[in-house]
Formats: C-alpha cells, sequence, structure tokens
C-alpha cells in the first residue's frame, strides 16, 4: 500500500499486528496500523512522542 | 488453562515477546489496546478480555496508570499495580521513597518555585543536575553548570508552566565512569542487568543511543536491587545505579514500565519468559 501522506510504498511485513508501527521510508511518517484482515491493512496517524512516554 | 492479558498503547518488539513467551508457555494470551478501550463506573471485568492477569505496558505513564487504577477497579491482579507504577513515575516520590528505605542514592533537593530554586543552587552550589519529574529517556535531563545556564532553564520552565514543572528536582552530579547500571527485577528478584555507557554526553539512557553491555549481577548489587524493588512495591521494575567514586553504588531511578529489547539479546536469562511466569504466578487462587 501507498503511504498517505506521500505516496511512496509502503512495505507491511506479513507477520505485522494490529496496534505496531509503520514508518514510511520516503517522508518518515510513522503510521499505525488500526486493522488488519489478510492484506487488507487500514492504517492511522501514529500519536506522536509525548512527554509522559517512556519507562 | 491461565489466560494473560497484556495491555498497550504502541506495540513494541517488547509486548511481542511477551506474547511469544506467554504462548510458548502454553499461556492463552490477550491483547488490549488502551487507547481503545472505554471503561466506565459500571464496567465489569467479564465486559472485556482481560484474562486473569494484565500485564500493563503503556509507553504513555499516565495512560497506563489510569488504566491501571480502573483495572484494579474491576479487581483484575495487574502488574505492576497503581500504587508502585504511582511511586514510580514521579521521581520526587521514588527518591523520596529510596530514602526513606535507607537505599543509598544521590543526595537531592526540592524546590516549588524557580525563585527557590535557583536560590538552592546558590546555596548548594554549581554543578547540580535538573531533571524533569515527570518522563523518561533522559528528556529535560540537564546539567546546570552555572548560573547563566541555570537562570535559562528555569525560566523556559516559567514558559512552559507545566504542572510539573513547577516542582523542581535537583540533583548531585555523580562522579562516577561513563556508564551506570540497569538491572531487571521481577518479584523482587534480579534477573539481568547490563551497563549502559553514554553516546555523547553524561546521558546514558539506551534510547539516546548508549551502549548496552552485560553486567555480571554482584552481591552488592543485588541486595541494593533487592531492597530497592521491595521498597517501591515490587513488580516487575528497572533499577538503574551509578558508581560513585567515594560513596559506591547509588540509585538513582526505579523505572516502571520497564524496556528491556536491547537486554534481552544478551542476556543470559530469557527476560520476558521471567515476567511472563511472574504475572501468571500474581493470578489470585
Amino acid at each position: 500500500m501507498n503511504c498517505p501522506e506521500c505516496d511512496a510504498t509502503l512495505n507491511i511485513p506479513d507477520d505485522a499486528s494490529v496496534g505496531e508501527i509503520v514508518s514510511c521510508p520516503d517522508c518518515g511518517a510513522d503510521f499505525e496500523i488500526a486493522s488488519k484482515d489478510g492484506s487488507n491493512v487500514v492504517l492511522k496517524q501514529a500519536e506522536s512522542v509525548g512527554e509522559d512516554w517512556g519507562e | 488453562m491461565s489466560k494473560l492479558c497484556i495491555v498497550f498503547d504502541r506495540l513494541r518488539s517488547e509486548e511481542k515477546m511477551l506474547q511469544k513467551e506467554a504462548s510458548d508457555l502454553g499461556c492463552d494470551t490477550s491483547m488490549l489496546d488502551a487507547k481503545i478501550t472505554q471503561i466506565n463506573t459500571d464496567s465489569k471485568k467479564d465486559d472485556y478480555d482481560l484474562g486473569d492477569v494484565v500485564l500493563e505496558r503503556c509507553v504513555s505513564y499516565f495512560r497506563g496508570l489510569h488504566f491501571t487504577a480502573s483495572l484494579e477497579f474491576m479487581d483484575v491482579p495487574t502488574i505492576n499495580s497503581y500504587d508502585v507504577a504511582n511511586i514510580c513515575g514521579n521521581k520526587m516520590i521514588m527518591t523520596l521513597r529510596l530514602k526513606k528505605h535507607n537505599i543509598p542514592s544521590p543526595k537531592t533537593y526540592f524546590s516549588f518555585s524557580s525563585e527557590s530554586s535557583l536560590e538552592n543552587l546558590e546555596k548548594v552550589g554549581y554543578p547540580l543536575v535538573i531533571k524533569p519529574i515527570i518522563g523518561s529517556w533522559g528528556r529535560g535531563v540537564m546539567p546546570l553548570k552555572d548560573k547563566d545556564t541555570a537562570e535559562a532553564v528555569m525560566e523556559i520552565r516559567d514558559i512552559n508552566d507545566g504542572p510539573h514543572d513547577r516542582i523542581y528536582y535537583l540533583q548531585e552530579l555523580i562522579h562516577r565512569p561513563p556508564r551506570d547500571i540497569r538491572i531487571i527485577t521481577v518479584g523482587d528478584e534480579p534477573i539481568a542487568a547490563m551497563y549502559r555507557k553514554s553516546a555523547n554526553g553524561f546521558k546514558t539512557n539506551i534510547a539516546l543511543g548508549a551502549d548496552p553491555e552485560i553486567c555480571e549481577i554482584t552481591k552488592e548489587m543485588e541486595d541494593i536491587a533487592v531492597k530497592a524493588s521491595k521498597a517501591m512495591g515490587g513488580g516487575i521494575l528497572g533499577i538503574d545505579m551509578m558508581e560513585d567514586e567515594k560513596k559506591g553504588l547509588v540509585v538513582h531511578e526505579v523505572n516502571n514500565t520497564v524496556e528491556f529489547k536491547g537486554l534481552a539479546r544478551v542476556a543470559k536469562r530469557n527476560i520476558p519468559k521471567a515476567m511472563v511466569e511472574y504475572a501468571l504466578s500474581c493470578i489470585r487462587k
């Protein structure tokens, strides 16, 4: 599928799971896999790093 | 068969490792995205696929903390508990807890306004390290080496004016080798440790590119880590120590939702397996 931001080709591994982050190799935008049914993948904008993120 | 639920908000390799180990142990596992889960005051455990025990693994501290409160409201055993997360997530509370339990830790100064913190700095002397009381990965941790730097940092704090920015946490700068030690404890037992060598500057966070190297756990490290874990209330923790030239080992941080991707590659113990086994041992009989 293509990057919703810049239209570059996104390679989503077959074993990727819902909740994983996919980064566009061209523009660097991050997307979260919102749902996955076989090769039918729906992406949503990933959250940006928050002040309270971490360990 | 026992069932484990892993609560997440960003599925990282750590959560996938935990899921795999649980599966290899023959444990049924569910993955629950906190971001899309709705809870109300009538919610019951059986309304969700929570299994018998939950490993709370949110990358957002506040999301994880409040989600844990909801889980405990529904009487779901959760690791770590709300109390442990609440203590470890706030550096000031965590530091006070360490000191109260006589665990060696760097001397730390607290002020509650920028003016007072600047006075504190003048009184104690430079350098001191300023740390935000909430936050990880070394963000906002800065050595204050002189008055000009301190005033600039305090001014930025005043401009940002987040509620936690009004708490000023200043810590002595520890004279140590350019590394610190991370020990992972599971149920008060140290299971693996690594040295984290600073990549650039004085920060040793792996998230900033510090180089991990396996560390043999000495008796002294073990004793301090066990005490620190018990002081926080147990669970699964990442205990950070520095090697002070004069005082020896000092604990400067205890982390709640510990990251272990790098250490898992080199540790002798299977870290995610130990975590899952511990979680399963916490299921109420």
